[in-house]
């Protein structure tokens, strides 16, 4: 898909997989469906913490996981129907301003795990929304080398920071996550201790 | 009637160190002495309150979320598809709006209904009072480390110290 401005789109699992290689013991919180399944695919690691249901909660739980290890860089997998679902989450981010979070949402304007229903993120900017809400650091993305860069920038900045990579509907072909989820709960909390 | 800090002294004293939620004027009193001490983080929403708390406790927080009955049902999701079963506990202090009937038309029915819903999603819970505030707490503790799952604490009116709104 290439277009005047958007440039060459990612699939999801491309974009993941350009972040999840820049990244290395920072926590990550990957919200339910698909993401978190592409995300244990292409990089599973103790620190990754994937939720299975519980729509709406991911940037919540980073934003509590943030507050409570200053120290480190929480970074969350997010998408464009979770954020929609839980918009006042960015006027909480946007508030409290932790320096130590980047909030990553992956935008493919559908809902895709359930079918690819539409969201309004095609016609509402959500980097615009986070903007507004106080995030310090704002960028959107279409292309791999912007994906990196901007990643990267963010990485060494005080956040909090929001970047929207506008990706294509393809799913990769991934299982459920095969851990229980007691048994992530307890991977993960041990990784970040 | 218990005094705010006093009460918040207890929750510490048993080990809770992060708390969130979104108000409501029986909780008002605790909010405000949170609030001054730099101990609360106040949420939007109750399904965001128990969001953040679980993300707290992954970091090694030990947390609580105050709310109002009503906000139960909006927290009702994450505290079903996320805490109960990845075994996060929170504490959910929660207030007892609606309690025998005698409140606003839009506290009746989950004023009556509370208990049977917690029972019915398997939420440990018992109503505080000052006479057995010690072993409230006590229980809280218990349940809390033995099951890691969320445990409410009921708070109905005239328990703890509140503010005039």
């Amino acid at each position: 898909m290439i277009g005047p401005e958007e440039g060459v789109m990612q699939s999801r699992a491309q974009a993941m997989a350009a972040i999840l290689e820049l990244m290395t013991d920072q926590p990550l919180i990957v919200c339910n469906g698909f993401p978190s399944r592409e995300a244990c695919k292409l990089r599973d690691r103790d620190q990754n913490f994937y939720m299975i249901g519980s729509m709406g909660a991911t940037a919540g739980i980073g934003l509590g996981l943030a507050l409570a290890r200053p120290g480190k860089t929480v970074v969350v997998f997010d998408g464009d129907g979770n954020v929609l679902m839980s918009l006042g989450t960015l006027a909480t981010i946007g508030a409290l301003k932790p320096k130590n979070l980047i909030h990553v949402v992956f935008d493919n304007e559908v809902y895709g795990t359930t079918g690819n229903q539409p969201t309004y993120s095609r016609v509402v900017g959500l980097d615009k929304m986070a903007k507004a809400a106080g995030y310090l650091n704002v960028e959107r993305v279409w292309e791999r080398e912007d994906i990196v860069y901007e990643f990267k920038s963010m990485l060494g900045e005080e956040g909090p920071s929001f970047l929207l990579v506008k990706v294509n509907e393809q799913l990769e072909e991934a299982d459920r996550i095969a851990l229980a989820p007691a048994e992530l709960t307890k991977r993960f909390k041990g990784s970040v201790s | 009637m218990l005094e705010a800090d006093d009460f918040v002294k207890g929750l510490q004293g048993i080990g809770f160190d992060f708390f969130t939620g979104v108000p409501d004027t029986i909780l008002g009193g605790i909010i405000a002495h949170l609030t001054e001490e730099r101990l609360y983080t106040p949420a939007v929403r109750e399904d965001e309150a128990v969001a953040m708390a679980a993300g707290a406790y992954l970091g090694g927080k030990i947390p609580a979320v105050l709310m109002q009955n009503s906000g139960l049902g909006n927290a009702l999701n994450v505290l079903a598809s996320l805490n109960l079963i990845y075994q996060i506990p929170c504490l959910l202090l929660v207030s007892w709006r609606g309690f025998e009937g005698k409140d606003a038309p839009e506290h009746l029915v989950m004023g009556e209904t509370m208990t049977k819903l917690l029972d019915t999603v398997r939420i440990p819970h018992r109503t505080l009072s000052g006479e057995t505030i010690v072993e409230d707490l006590q229980w809280t503790a218990k349940t809390f480390m033995e099951k890691r799952i969320p445990v409410a604490l009921l708070l109905k009116k005239g328990i703890v110290k509140t503010i005039q709104p």
